[in-house]
């Protein structure tokens, strides 16, 4: 995985990111351990989706829908994997939101926090859509559209998502 | 694809990769081969990481409790936990109508005499990746013996069973995930059901007519059905009763502490486990029910299988 990009310059003038080599590989394998060990000492941390994060914030780094999906594909095969879930269910779910996330990065500034944070919490929403649909219509599971728990998750990940977009800026090649 | 504009090649891209895992679905659903070398590679990359992870927890907050944290009544309080599970299980046992003396003597030995049936202590050490599934990973897998469909119990009540197996991890549903279900009946008036997880903390209790009589607070236990479990282990009390029309709608409270699993014991059998008549010893004859059923004394009736 190819850590080291440049922003295309557009007339929008957006600014041009690099990470160090093998920072996204480590944030990928660090969130998805801690999306698995987390819970079973801190039961209400279920509620995170840290993998969704991390494919939100580095899709908008990227803004190459390229590599945004196929990074989302990456980490959603991976949270299949480690779920009971059959393959393909998160990773769909997870290419869309890549390949989203990647292309709203190309077009909008998306730095400031409120920014941020609605767009972590339409971006969970939209995940947790295609993956009920999924589920509706290919593995014939029922699941709700929407639960109170569903609304707090939202919330909850699009807070969390603002301080931790904010910890992975310090990441960034200055 | 190489004189597509940029956006368009990206849009194919999307396409083709969405495809291609729903077809990777569809093969799934239909074989049911579960893509289990993914699988493998991810949970034996990641499992020594949590290993390492819940030993290093294990360890810091051991060194916490017991020099840090008013020792003494850290272990006080560990010890008056352990007693009270071991009372639950004595007032379970009490409760049921074919409680008898000698099974409330054994259960009192709980822990020795579960010798007899095959099965091992297990650590919990990860969960599942996706907060819609309650699923646990523990840190002994197929070279102890641990296969998939073996019952997983606490001292405290049934926890769930297990659904994969690999080297040195297994995977656990729990009884609260929407996926699972067990033979379940009402303990002192020994009604069928199934009880089934609903992704929450509370469990349902299915199929229990809208005639049969159910209350708030009774306990639940295995049936037996389920041929993973053996009969008369607890599952939890009910805790809300509607009425409805054909079936009557239940909740039960788990008497396992699932929220909070450390440490499990995996039935290390596939097969039906058969509850072991004890002789009554001479002087508690006289108040010896008819039909003892006791936990201590579970046989195995099929040796557990060994997998490579």
């Amino acid at each position: 995985m190819n850590d080291t990009f440049d922003l295309r310059i557009s007339e929008s003038h957006i600014e041009v990111h690099k990470f160090h080599g093998g920072t996204i590989l480590l944030c990928v394998i660090f969130a998805l351990v801690l999306q698995a060990f987390l819970p079973v000492y801190i039961t209400k941390a279920s509620i995170l989706d840290l993998p969704l994060l991390i494919t939100i914030y580095f899709g908008l780094s990227r803004r190459n829908p390229s590599t945004g999906l196929l990074l989302g594909t990456f980490i959603g095969l991976l949270q299949d994997s480690l779920s009971k879930t059959p393959i393909g269910l998160f990773g769909i779910a997870k290419t869309v939101i890549g390949y989203l996330a990647s292309s709203i990065g190309a077009r909008l500034d998306t730095e400031h926090p409120l920014a941020r944070f609605a767009l972590t919490a339409a971006f969970f929403a939209l995940h947790q859509g295609i993956v009920v649909l999924v589920q509706k219509l290919l593995l014939a599971q029922p699941q709700p559209w929407f639960t109170m728990r569903l609304l707090i998750a939202c919330i909850v990940n699009a807070i969390l998502g603002v301080f931790l977009y904010h910890f992975l800026d310090r990441l960034r090649k200055s | 694809m190489a004189g597509l504009p940029s956006r368009h090649r990206s849009l194919f891209l999307l396409a083709g990769v969405v495809l291609l895992q729903v077809l990777m679905l569809a093969v799934q659903i239909r074989r049911d081969s579960q893509s289990r070398l993914i699988r493998v590679w991810t949970v034996s990359a990641v499992s020594p990481v949590e290993r390492s992870g819940a030993w290093g927890i294990g360890k810091v907050r051991d060194a916490w409790r017991h020099y840090f944290a008013l020792s003494d009544t850290a272990r006080r309080n560990e010890d008056l936990i352990r007693e009270n599970g071991q009372l639950k299980l004595e007032i379970m046992q009490l409760q049921s109508k074919s409680a008898e003396a000698d099974r409330l003597a054994s259960l009192l030995n709980f822990k020795q005499k579960q010798a007899k049936v095959p099965m091992i202590l297990a650590r919990v050490i990860g969960a599942s990746a996706d907060a819609n599934s309650a699923v646990v990973y523990l840190d002994q897998g197929l070279h102890e013996g641990i296969g998939k469909n073996m019952g997983v119990i606490t001292p405290e009540g049934v926890v769930g069973k297990v659904i994969e197996s690999y080297g040195d991890t297994s995977q656990v549903l729990l009884v609260t995930d929407r996926d699972s279900g067990v033979g379940a009946m009402i303990a002192d008036s020994r009604v069928h059901g199934q009880v089934g997880g609903m992704g929450e903390r509370l469990l349902d209790m299915k199929h229990l007519g809208a005639d049969d009589e159910v209350k708030i607070g009774d306990p639940v236990v295995t049936s037996g059905m389920d041929r993973i479990f053996p009969k008369d282990l607890p599952i939890g009390t009910i805790s809300q009763v509607k009425s409805g029309p054909t079936f009557k709608q239940i909740r039960v409270r788990p008497s396992a502490n699932i929220e909070r699993l450390e440490e499990v014991i995996v039935l290390l059998t596939t097969g039906p486990l058969s509850m072991k008549q004890e002789a009554p010893a001479a002087g508690n004859a006289a108040v010896t029910p008819p039909s003892p059923q006791p936990i201590s004394g579970l046989t195995n009736t099929k040796p557990a299988e060994k997998h490579p």
